[in-house]
């Protein structure tokens, strides 16, 4: 893998840093007049996804990340890991709990989601944005109430649970905003 | 550098922004008429340039058949200045380009514009009082003379990390360092103490200087001390100041060295540094010690950053939203 100067960097270059890939978020150079010249560069942890703070020298050398973003379908989990494949190629991958993470609770087989591979393997998924599943469980709603003011929690399909209006009926369809989890609107069949 | 944007012609800076620099530009020039120091101008480009290691100059080759010469643009004006003094000028001051290699940030750009001042006579205090009034006339109404705070460096270094800058402890700069956040600076300085204080300085000292505020933080580290002279009192530290607008660095004063030995001392052992970095080494300016030789008269200098200034009078976060054409788009 190719090797990035501190003049490189920008957002969204993948870089090893720790031995874990990470993904630059934001690079600053600071040098006082008569001094040192640093970068100060915020750095997200692809595997946990946490974001940290690192200065490297200016002009200093790091290794690149072989990380690359495909889309691919979600086809099915057999309890230990969740596949996917490449709909262009048929070719396809196995996911761990740690890939998957939290995108499992919003995807349903066939869909299209992003798949993050770092050395050919499967970093991170990453759920579309928004999302359209059936509620399986959810208290009766009062006839007539169409105000959505109050809600109630509602379980989908994939077992996520959401706050929804209170006129929601099992078996409905409903559209789902996955970065903040939110109940959007009903969807006609 | 490829150029794929059909918008990349275009200046980054508001129009506006260009009626306040010629504005600014006027002003700096009245304030210096009212106080009959000469405006003058000196070569941006030299045959020499100066060695402090953290600078790296832009050359060029001049073609003088049959052997080309080498040329220097100048990262100051400083040297060409101080042989003006040393001829008996008085004193002096100039608005010009500086240029700066590898430096390209928020707050960089490697041609930018510089306005430096040398005053025959004055001590340091008596420049620090010149550059307040100064940024005062500049910032015009926005700063008050309320907003302007002198204070020591050591005072300041110990208020904010309650470390010494003057005795290098390594092991307390560690334990700070890793108490603070800044656990990277322990790989990165090492044993080098300059660096350390660059370090801590930048990440954690000038972040507490406030908004609307004017710092002259004076008496560097005499191992920071540039071409300043050293103190008489104290030589741990030297007779350097520098300003900081909104926790910007905007300048840098000296009561300035005339001892032609002491500058060739330096040099050399700014050469030395050059070397154990692995940087090509640069010849010293013989002219400018010439000058020294000759004698340059008691005098305090300093250089301000306009485009850094012009940040804070239009109170922009980059220098792109102050500079027409930046690097990139030069």
């Amino acid at each position: 893998m190719a090797k990035y100067s501190t003049n490189e960097f920008k957002a969204g270059l993948k870089i090893m840093l720790d031995a874990d890939p990470c993904a630059i978020i934001e690079n600053e150079f600071i040098k006082p007049g008569k001094g040192q010249a640093f970068n100060r560069v915020k750095i997200r942890n692809l595997k946990t996804g946490r974001v940290i703070e690192r200065t490297f020298k200016s002009g200093e050398s790091v290794e690149g990340a072989d990380v690359i973003d495909m889309e691919m379908q979600f086809l099915y989990s057999d309890g230990e890991f969740w596949h996917f494949m490449v709909p262009d190629t048929f070719e396809q991958y196995q996911a761990d709990e740690n890939a998957v993470a939290d995108s499992v609770k919003w995807l349903k087989d066939q869909d299209i989601c992003t798949m993050t591979l770092w050395n050919d393997s499967p970093l991170s998924v990453t759920q579309p944005n928004f999302v359209e599943l059936s509620v399986s469980e959810t208290d009766p709603g009062l006839k007539g109430d169409t105000s959505g003011g109050g809600g109630k929690p509602a379980t989908l399909e994939t077992g996520a649970v959401v706050r929804v209006p209170l006129f929601v009926q099992i078996g409905e369809m409903i559209k789902v905003d996955t970065r903040t989890g939110e109940y959007v609107s009903r969807v006609k069949e | 550098m490829p150029i794929k944007d059909e918008s990349a012609w275009q200046p980054t800076c508001d129009l506006k922004y260009l009626r306040l620099r010629a504005q600014m530009l006027a002003e700096i020039r009245d304030f210096f008429k009212q106080r009959s120091v000469v405006e003058v101008e000196t070569p941006l480009m030299c045959q020499a340039t100066g060695t402090d290691p953290q600078l790296d100059s832009f050359s060029s080759l001049y073609h003088f058949s049959p052997k080309d010469r080498q040329m220097f643009l100048q990262t100051s004006p400083e040297f060409a200045m101080k042989r003006l003094l040393a001829a008996g000028s008085g004193s002096i001051f100039q608005i010009c380009k500086a240029f700066r290699n590898g430096e390209f940030g928020r707050f960089h750009n490697p041609e930018f514009s510089i306005l430096e001042w040398y005053r025959v006579g004055f001590s340091l205090p008596q420049l620090m009082d010149e550059v307040a009034e100064l940024l005062l006339k500049v910032l015009n109404v926005k700063y008050k003379a309320d907003d302007i705070y002198k204070v020591e460096y050591i005072e300041l270094f110990e208020r904010v990390t309650g470390l010494n800058p003057l005795v290098f402890c390594q092991q307390s700069y560690q334990s700070y360092a890793e108490n603070n956040a800044i656990a990277d600076a322990i790989n990165l300085c090492g044993d080098d103490h300059s660096m350390w204080l660059d370090f801590i300085f930048s990440y954690k000292v000038q972040p507490t200087l406030a908004d609307q505020s004017i710092y002259m933080v004076y008496g560097y580290p005499a191992i920071q001390s540039s071409l300043a002279r050293i103190n008489q009192q104290n030589s741990a530290v030297a007779d350097r100041f520098e300003v900081f607008v909104n926790g910007i660095e905007i300048g840098n004063g000296f009561f300035e060295l005339s001892d032609a030995v002491e500058q060739e001392k330096r040099f050399d052992k700014e050469n030395k540094q050059r070397q154990g970095k692995g940087l090509v080494l640069v010849d010293k300016d013989e002219l400018f010690l010439s000058s020294l030789r000759a004698g340059l008269p008691d005098c305090s200098g300093i250089a301000i950053g306009l485009d850094r200034l012009l940040m804070a009078v239009t109170g922009s976060s980059s220098v792109r939203e102050v500079i027409a054409f930046p690097f990139d788009r030069a």
